[in-house]
């Protein structure tokens, strides 16, 4: 029980943060942005600390909660990955908040709760305790997606997020429920065993499929992906940010804990549905990317391709695969916090400045900033010597030797479209001058610019210095244990 | 006698009603009753089959399951009560302002 207990630790310890964080965010009033935000980030930091104490105390093969629950290599570099998403994105806040004057309180509590789920979908070896983690998550998410509630955007982004993720989740949750009356279990390690003793019959299948339509939807992936753009851009920016790395990263780890892991001597039987699911969602996103107008809304499109891209290391499987999934979610990570808080940098109250015009000539006004946009492009587009190309470098390697060529020539055609609307930005602030009558500028926020900067440097350091990532990358995949 | 045959009929009778519901029906509240009946389905195959399999872990998440399901019905009405103050309606339709 007290080992279990531990294990648990730093998602105890977080949930417990947040609720102080919300009640303090109650006591105090809407003043105290920098009180609560320092708040929330110390919370996380210090969740930090105890998950490495706590991977320090337990045994990474070992099992807690009756076999429910494990602190593994794979799970520890996902909760470490979320509380640094978390901890930008709280950053990225602060000056976004105040501006746009509303209670930080509530929002930091929100995105403290979501992290929880998160770190909780990453340890779960029961599809039951996946499922909770996935909800509160998601539960969480559909609040701050229309947490400004004067603006009517947001509120149609919360409204459609609500509707299509409460569907996907229920999709889910009855494929979860086939699958269990077909195995007789929702352990993922008795999963595999009694799928690879027995031929599965078609409840089973199914059950798989329906599992296979939710994941796919929680990642974005074509066809299950028309909600991404809306919601992106209705929904607050630092959220955006926070929506299109933390939740799709956990679905990721979901998805190869769960696929990967229990459901893999069915591999025959989904895995060409992800890889056709893979291809359609880089054509798509990309294509769909290159006619947007709105910043916002073309990197979503974004997300959605890089997503797709991100699930050609699933298909490629085994530990080169997973280990390349990993390494892409932590390059994608600080690559996409850094582009939106770009966004947030433009953006003024009412949603101003989100158009690709407004970027014209802002090389001049704001050189520093703009070559921080421009890493990040770069990195998206995938071109050395930034974080971009070593994440592709290692997904495609290892979807290459793992026999799945044609999918690789997709996504190399489609990064190569992808350069086209990266470098429409870069042009913009480069080679433009912006005509309008009131040009746009950045406005100051120094916690957002900090954010910028070390996002900048990380994808730079993880460009020219892949190494010691990778070997982490490399470490944790290993240790999933299910492969 | 109740087989778990007849429970899995009634089940995906209810499956569908709520996802074609979800797909066709604009107004937010009836949505937010076809999610109702998506989970309820799922919670019907978890208690038939853990009555099946003579084990109890499938009632015990339908107990989670129902949890879940009045948290997310709280977060839906909390999010059409909000949309109601600023558009004074719950058709899905009518908030419509970004394209696509």
């Amino acid at each position: 029980m007290r080992a279990d207990l531990i294990a648990l630790l730093p998602e105890l310890m977080l949930a417990t943060l947040a609720m102080a964080v919300l009640l303090a965010g109650l006591a105090s009033g809407k003043a105290r942005h920098g009180l609560l935000g320092a708040g929330a980030v110390l919370a996380l930091a210090a969740t930090g600390v105890t998950l490495w104490l706590a991977a320090g105390a337990t045994d990474p093969g070992a099992h807690f909660f009756s076999g429910m629950f494990v602190l593994d290599h794979f799970a520890i570099f996902f909760k470490a990955l979320f509380l640094l998403t978390a901890a930008l994105v709280v950053l990225l806040s602060h000056d976004y908040l105040k501006r746009n004057d509303y209670r930080p309180g509530e929002y930091l509590a929100l995105v403290m709760f979501a992290t929880v789920g998160m770190m909780t979908m990453a340890s779960g070896v029961n599809l039951a305790v996946i499922y909770v983690g996935l909800e509160l998550m998601a539960l969480s998410t559909y609040i701050l997606a229309g947490y400004f509630r004067r603006e009517v955007k947001s509120h149609e982004a919360a409204a459609k997020y609500f509707v299509l993720g409460a569907m996907s989740s229920g999709i889910l949750l009855y494929g979860l429920s086939l699958i269990y009356g077909a195995t007789g279990t929702l352990d993922l390690a008795t999963l595999a065993r009694v799928l690879a003793s027995a031929k599965p019959g078609p409840s089973a299948l199914v059950g798989v499929a329906l599992l296979a339509c939710g994941f796919l939807f929680k990642v974005a992936a074509v066809p299950f992906h028309v909600w991404t753009p809306d919601v992106y851009e209705g929904a607050p920016t630092p959220i955006t940010a926070f929506m299109s790395v933390g939740p799709k990263a956990a679905a990721f780890a979901m998805f190869l804990r769960v696929f990967i892991g229990g459901l893999a001597p069915l591999a025959a039987s989904w895995i060409w549905l992800v890889g056709v699911a893979a291809a359609l969602t880089m054509i798509w996103g990309n294509v769909a990317a290159l006619t947007q107008d709105n910043v916002k809304r073309m990197l979503a499109y974004s997300s959605i391709a890089h997503a797709g891209y991100a699930l050609v290391g699933l298909v490629a499987g085994g530990p080169a695969g997973v280990n390349s999934v990993l390494f892409y979610m932590l390059v994608y990570t600080v690559t996409n916090i850094g582009a939106f808080g770009f966004v947030i940098l433009l953006e003024s109250r009412g949603y101003a400045g989100e158009t690709v015009a407004d970027y014209a000539g802002l090389a001049r006004r704001h050189p520093a900033a703009a070559f921080g946009m421009l890493l990040f492009m770069l990195s998206l587009g995938g071109i050395p010597p930034t974080a971009g190309f070593m994440g592709k470098l290692y997904l495609f390697a290892a979807a290459v030797n793992a026999g799945y060529v044609w999918l690789v020539v997709v996504a190399v055609l489609m990064s190569a479209v992808s350069l086209y609307y990266y470098l429409r930005i870069v042009l913009q602030m480069y080679l433009r001058e912006g005509d309008g009558a009131e040009p746009a500028t950045l406005v100051a926020a120094p916690w957002t610019e900090r954010v910028i900067w070390a996002c900048g440097v990380a994808v730079l350091v993880i460009g020219l210095l892949p190494a010691p990532f990778l070997a982490a990358a490399r470490a944790m995949a290993g240790a999933v244990g299910l492969l | 006698m109740i087989s778990t045959a007849h429970v899995l009929v009634l089940s995906l009778a209810l499956f569908t009603l709520g996802v074609v519901g979800m797909a066709v029906r604009r107004n937010f509240i009836t949505v937010l009753m076809c999610v109702e009946l998506i989970l309820n389905a799922a919670n019907l195959n978890f208690i038939a089959f853990s009555r099946q399999l003579g084990d109890l872990t499938g009632q015990v998440f339908a107990v989670f399951v129902i949890t879940i399901a009045a948290a997310e019905a709280a977060i839906g009405l909390g999010i059409i009560v909000a949309l109601v103050r600023l558009k004074q309606t719950v058709n899905l339709d009518q908030v419509n302002v970004m394209e696509g």
